[in-house]
């Protein structure tokens, strides 16, 4: 492509377990399944405490637009549905159940039969299956936009920009039969004309396998696309750009631009569930940080609480201070190890107390450092200071509403001043203000 | 493996990790960046350069250092932003300026220019260049006694190549004596090669950009041009490579003009400040009183650059309305 690189900055990789072929983490003795896994309404529990269910059965829905269903990881017995504080801050309702370890399958488990978009979107709601790279946006809904005549592009999210996660690398060396199937289901019944698997170059390995698969097969409509091996060029935004050249302004959703964009778990996932007919109920995620004794790739149930699956990598090696759901970049700390899997997990990274600091802030020198990492070029510097002022409209002119939170400028400070935070913050100011 | 949990875990934002640049860093970047014109002053003026530099930088840190405690504040020593300030106040004086003075313009600079408006990243204008203006006006005899290289053959003091010309009658010493620095002036600025590998590094380690340094430079440079040509007054071309070797253009355009705090955000700002620069250094060169201009240029434009910042319009990724092209 001829056109420029939106601007990024360089981060350490930290890919340490990108060697680490996947292991299958057993199943615990409890699973805590969340119902509220998708951005959107939450699911209610379909069973009771004493209730037996069985693997890949439905376990919470909701009458909802904006939803997915959820459903059991595991067999065993229902003793109870608790409520737990979220990471989010939130209060998450979760489904207790003791294992019997048997993982009997739910009796109506079957490849879905589909022969037209409606079917095919009916099979993707019933998949379970959400945005799997941190969104957690109802696939079913993606998949679906408003001008579904004008999309053309698909594109595969397989950057995987976030230093030390490695699970969407294992996943394209592992699960490629699922996630080439995947694609081609989504391009026939949507309507899509060609494919791309974007993917940083940092991972030459991946890059090569898909491109032989594809070869062998002889599928000539979809192609890998090397990144730059830079962050953040997974952003949603970004990607179109880097892959199209098409700039997505403000408010504008990927289907406008005739694009399909989602992450390569997703499209693995349900490759999958058209090939077994099982739900999403178990996860591949990268178990790694300074406090764990064998970092590695782990598939875990959904609902397997996080200190189980430190346990299965030997444990922690010294105190954790920090734990992460997600990346170092993006992800978010947890105050609890006793917090379950989710969907969206794709890491779970333990820091010790030295790794752990929170810098402290210093005064801005000015510099521009934060203005040349921000891939928009919005003006970090400048949002901070109406943010100090609550200054609403110079919020709003200075287009913090664009901020995508990547965190690009608060890593390069030299001040170590939380910009990407304040811009959070400063969202609040101007939706409080009622700033169109 | 046996279970543990844990559940006093740390909280913040993210992101959790952060590069290893900070100020502290990139202020120590610049000290280095400093040390070649420090080795070649040395080497034209003699030991006592590294005194008085040692005193202006050991002044500079004391002064940040008391203010902070005196005023109950955050200690910012460790920043090192106060000893690049001492450093560069040492660069803009004439080696044989007696301590008092050269302590004087380190207080002037740190408690004065910096401090009393609120410490690093709020200063209006950069505190070296204010601190050699106070004292080029206040104690002119001193300021401008500048001891001989040790080149010339005999005299006790001499002329900087600027104040020859202004002058006129001497010969002006030729563009490769004051490439490598071998001529009168303050002890930081007279060789362009050293200050030019300092500046380099700098952009190289992305500590600066390029912007200011190249458009300041450049503007000199065909302002020069442009007028020795009209007025025929010898060669436009040598003498607007003079232009740019003599006095203080290097040493202001890599080392003072690139002053975060004081100077535009945004590359066009950047490149407003760059040409203001090099227009007000030449217009008072060649029109005005003193024979150098680069200081009172770079104040002059520091003192704007709220201005400038407010005029120039950011061109972002994306930011057009949603119906828009």
């Amino acid at each position: 492509m001829s056109h420029k690189h939106l601007q990024s900055i360089h981060v350490s990789h930290y890919k340490h377990t990108a060697g680490c072929a996947t292991e299958v983490m057993p199943i615990p003795d409890v699973v805590k399944i969340s119902m509220s896994q998708h951005i959107g309404a939450p699911c209610k529990p379909l069973v009771k405490k004493g209730d037996y269910v069985k693997v890949g059965q439905l376990i919470g829905d909701v009458d909802a637009f904006v939803s997915a269903p959820i459903h059991s990881s595991v067999s065993g017995t229902v003793t109870g549905i608790e409520e737990q504080r979220s990471a989010v801050g939130g209060v998450d309702t979760l489904v207790v159940i003791e294992t019997d370890k048997k993982q009997e399958i739910f009796e109506g488990i079957k490849p879905p039969e589909v022969n037209d978009l409606q079917g095919f979107i009916k099979a993707v709601r019933d998949s379970g299956l959400v945005g799997l790279g941190g969104a957690s946006f109802p696939t079913h809904i993606k998949f679906n936009p408003k001008n579904i005549d004008d999309v053309h592009t698909l594109i595969v999210n397989a950057a995987e920009c976030e230093p030390f996660i490695t699970s969407d690398h294992r996943l394209m060396l592992e699960d490629t039969e699922d996630l080439i199937s995947g694609m081609q289901l989504a391009m026939k019944y949507i309507g899509l004309d060609e494919g791309f698997i974007g993917i940083e170059e940092n991972k030459p390995d991946a890059i090569a396998h898909l491109d032989k698969v594809l070869a062998d097969k002889g599928i000539t409509n979809i192609k890998t696309f090397k990144l730059q091996a830079r962050y953040p060029k997974g952003a949603e935004r970004v990607l179109v750009y880097e892959i199209t050249g098409k700039t997505m302004n403000a408010g504008v959703l990927p289907a406008d631009l005739g694009v399909i964009l989602s992450n390569v778990t997703t499209f693995a996932k349900l490759g999958e569930y058209f090939r077994t007919g099982m739900p999403l109920i178990s996860k591949r995620m990268t178990v790694d940080g300074d406090a764990v004794n064998q970092p590695k790739n782990v598939i875990a149930p959904i609902g397997a609480m996080i200190n189980d699956v430190i346990a299965f990598c030997g444990g922690y090696k010294q105190e954790p201070r920090k734990i992460l759901m997600g990346g170092p970049m993006m992800g978010r700390a947890i105050f609890s190890d006793e917090m379950p899997i989710v969907k969206n997990n794709n890491a779970i990274l333990a820091f010790s107390k030295a790794q752990s600091l929170v810098k402290e802030e210093t005064a801005c020198i000015n510099c521009g450092r934060c203005h040349q990492a921000c891939p928009f070029k919005l003006i970090p510097t400048a949002l901070a200071d109406a943010y100090d002022r609550r200054d609403a409209q110079a919020l709003s002119d200075l287009k913090v509403m664009q901020c995508m939170e990547c965190g690009s400028c608060s890593y390069v400070c030299p001040a170590r001043r939380p910009l990407g935070f304040t811009n959070k913050l400063g969202k609040a100011v101007v939706k409080e203000a009622g700033i169109k | 493996m046996e279970k543990k949990t844990y559940s006093n875990l740390v909280v913040s934002s993210a992101p959790h990790i952060v590069s290893s640049v900070d100020t502290s860093r990139i202020m120590a970047m610049v000290l280095l960046a400093m040390v070649p014109s420090l080795v070649v002053s040395v080497y034209v003026f003699g030991m006592r350069v590294l005194a008085l530099t040692a005193v202006c930088i050991v002044a500079s840190v004391f002064f940040e250092w008391a203010y902070n405690k005196l005023m109950k504040k955050t200690q910012t020593v460790g920043d090192l932003s106060a000893a690049v300030t001492g450093m560069l106040i040492a660069f803009n004086v004439p080696s044989g300026l007696p301590f008092w003075i050269a302590i004087l313009g380190c207080f002037i600079a740190i408690i004065i220019v910096k401090q009393l408006y609120g410490g690093i990243g709020k200063n209006l204008v950069n505190p070296a260049i204010t601190a050699r203006i106070v004292l080029f006006i206040s104690f002119a005899t001193e300021m401008t006694t500048w001891p001989l290289p040790r080149m010339a053959a005999d005299a006790v003091s001499t002329a900087t190549p600027l104040g020859i010309l202004a002058e006129g009658g001497a010969e002006l010493p030729n563009n490769m004596e004051l490439f490598l620095g071998f001529v009168g002036g303050s002890m930081g600025e007279v060789s362009a090669i050293a200050l030019m590998v300092g500046g380099l590094f700098l952009i190289w380690k992305k500590v600066i950009s390029p912007i200011i340094p190249f458009t300041f430079i450049g503007t000199v440079f065909v302002f020069a041009f442009i007028y020795y040509s009209v007025t025929g007054d010898g060669n436009a071309l040598d003498m607007a490579i003079f232009h740019i070797l003599a006095g203080g253009v290097m040493l202001g355009a890599f080392f003072m003009a690139t002053d975060y705090v004081t100077t535009p955000l945004l590359p066009m700002g950047k490149v407003i400040f760059g040409i203001g620069c090099g227009l007000i250094t030449m217009l008072i060169r060649l029109f005005g009183q003193y024979p150098e201009g680069v200081s009172f240029s770079i104040l002059l434009m520091n003192v704007l650059t709220p201005l400038i910042n407010n005029f120039c319009q950011n061109r972002m990724y994306g930011g057009a309305k949603k119906n828009e092209k």
